[in-house]
């Protein structure tokens, strides 16, 4: 026997692992070399889901490209929303008003918990908790029914504009709003009781995926997934926009750079996330929810289309023509979305449309660094390894 | 404090006097600022913007292409942001490309993040990276023709309203295989 055990040759084996595959988060492709039951070599193929989102940019309006956000990360559409209204808005040198600014970062939080539920769910899903994903969409649900509530749309809704808001929010989805801050921190304290000590869980994700501080901010991660590395980069603190420096919150960070320390860094923020919306809807200010002082920008009130003939041909031409008087220039403007940072660079050549529509989204990036965490596991680890990045690849692809 | 484009402005002066036969232009938009740079020597520059420790530029935002057909000569441009999280500054860097020699150094071995986005810059441009690992397209399928950023790219099909070629080739197929058919 031991003649033949000397004789025996190994083979690399190359196994396909999506597009259709239930733990991929969508469409995503890994095709892993295999030796044994050790990668060897992980080749991710993404543009499944790529739909010109950038070059649809060029060709559309500043205001008609809006509703393309929401279909980037459709997870989190009110953060893609914003990040683009807010590009545009600086762009143009606007601002929006206050009370739309708290609106703003208000739904942008909450979207922020409904990402990260989804992905806590999902993560525990593919690693072999299947209990939380029940408890998790539970809350989902709630924040979708508060967004229906705003907007009238759960996922891609479209609600920030450029100049400020929609619509302004009524005080019964601001109380059920809060009551829903009453209400989360216990349901966060209730996934950590069903995972945080759970041995299995310990040992699908401590020491798996490990990436330090110098070569995750190397590959230009961002987000939750830099920040279990220890590096206390958030563009709410370093860039501050909308209404982000008139609240408090801390920026948790990871120390071991793991699947854990990365899990633990999202549920940390659940709590600073309803830390903000709590402060936003205690500080709401009163007052107008678009900038009033562009016209030509921002649409008219709905009301004045309908009574004035001014506001009907403002109307009129801001949808058919888009605005009028970009400024000539170009602008890279960055915001932390639930997956990490999501930029817009704006080209501008002085008419009604972008030149040049870049999205920088972080899910493209974190995508890239999926060889890097797999090569040399196990197999096994491959699934904890894409769940921890936190892709959604209609972000990825555009 | 002082202000982040004064920051930005006193490192484009930096790049400027370390180079200044490479630096073409500094524009300052919004209080952003773009250094407009030629291409020749583009990995020196961004080893010097990442290697010297107070301008520390580690963290490559993002890089993208631009085309600005008939608008400027060259006509390419491979756009860099980058940052420095820990002095809290950043510089766009503008590459200029000619179309005739669409070719730039990659920066792959400076920021490993670079990979992807340079496949996708060469994916929609046509842009080459000399250097790069895996210069493959990526977004669009791999025996895709044309490169659909340029502003020359046909948004509509021009068979107008004759057949697309795949849907004879599968006739014909299915013609050559009646032979099969029970």
């Amino acid at each position: 026997m031991d003649k033949g055990a000397a004789e025996l040759q190994t083979k690399e084996l190359t196994i396909n692992m999506g597009p259709q595959h239930p733990a991929t988060h969508g469409v995503l492709r890994l095709v892993l070399a295999l030796d044994g039951e050790t990668v060897v070599k992980c080749t991710p193929y993404v543009g499944y889901l790529h739909r010109g989102v950038e070059k649809l940019g060029e060709n559309r309006t500043y205001l008609t490209a809006l509703p393309l956000t929401d279909r980037l990360d459709y997870i989190a559409a009110m953060a893609n929303n914003q990040a683009y209204c807010l590009a545009v808005e600086r762009l143009f040198g606007v601002a929006a008003p206050e009370r739309a600014q708290y609106i703003r970062t208000m739904v942008s939080e909450m979207s922020r918990i409904s990402s990260h539920i989804l992905w806590l769910g999902t993560h525990a899903l593919d690693i072999g908790a299947m209990t939380v994903f029940l408890y998790s969409f539970r809350e989902r649900e709630w924040i979708l029914d508060l967004f229906e509530m705003l907007c009238g749309a759960r996922l891609t809704t479209s609600y920030a504009r450029i100049g400020g808001v929609r619509n302004d929010v009524s005080q019964e989805f601001l109380d059920s709003l809060y009551k829903f801050t009453d209400e989360f921190p216990k349901r966060v304290e209730e996934y950590e009781t069903l995972i945080d000590q759970n041995r299995i869980w310990l040992k699908r994700t401590k020491g798996i995926g490990v990436i330090e501080a110098d070569e995750a901010v190397n590959w230009g991660l961002s987000g939750p997934t830099l920040r279990g590395s220890g590096v206390a980069y958030d563009v709410r603190k370093y860039a501050p926009y909308d209404a982000y420096d008139k609240v408090e919150f801390d920026v948790p960070i990871g120390k071991a750079g793991d699947v854990y320390d990365r899990y633990r860094c999202r549920m940390e923020e659940f709590r600073q996330s309803n830390r903000i919306i709590r402060q936003c809807i205690e500080k709401l200010p009163t007052g107008p929810i678009m900038a009033p002082d562009a016209p030509k920008l921002t649409l008219p009130p709905k009301d004045n289309v309908l009574k004035s003939m001014e506001s009907m041909i403002h109307h009129f031409i801001l949808i058919t023509k888009g605005p009028m008087t970009a400024p000539e220039g170009e602008l890279y403007t960055a915001v932390e979305a639930p997956k990490g940072e999501l930029g817009f660079y704006f080209v501008s050549d002085g008419t009604g449309k972008p030149y040049r529509m870049r999205v920088r989204s972080p899910s493209f990036v974190h995508a890239s660094v999926i060889p890097r965490l797999c090569e040399g596991s196990l197999i096994a680890d491959v699934i904890a390894n894409i769940g921890t990045v936190d892709i959604v690849l209609g972000e990825c692809d555009r | 404090m002082t202000e982040p484009r004064l920051i930005s402005q006193a490192i484009a002066e930096g790049m400027r006097e370390r180079f200044p036969s490479e630096v073409k232009e500094i524009r300052e938009f919004r209080g952003q600022v773009s250094v407009i740079i030629k291409k020749e020597r583009l990995k020196e520059i961004m080893e010097y913007l990442h290697d010297t420790p107070e301008l520390c530029f580690s963290y490559l935002r993002d890089i993208c292409g631009v085309d600005y057909l008939g608008r400027k000569e060259p006509r390419f441009e491979v756009v860099y942001q980058l940052y420095s999280i820990s002095h809290r500054h950043m510089i766009r860097v503008r590459a200029e490309v000619p179309e005739d020699d669409p070719v730039v150094d990659s920066v792959v071995s400076i920021w490993d993040g670079a990979n992807w986005h340079e496949r996708e810059c060469y994916d929609m441009f046509g842009i080459q990276f000399r250097g790069h690992p895996d210069l493959r397209r990526i977004l669009m399928p791999e025996d895709w023709e044309g490169y659909p950023l340029r502003k020359d790219y046909q948004l509509t099909s021009d068979l107008g309203d004759k057949e697309w070629k795949g849907f004879r080739e599968i006739l014909d197929l299915s013609e050559k295989n009646k032979a099969y058919e029970l």
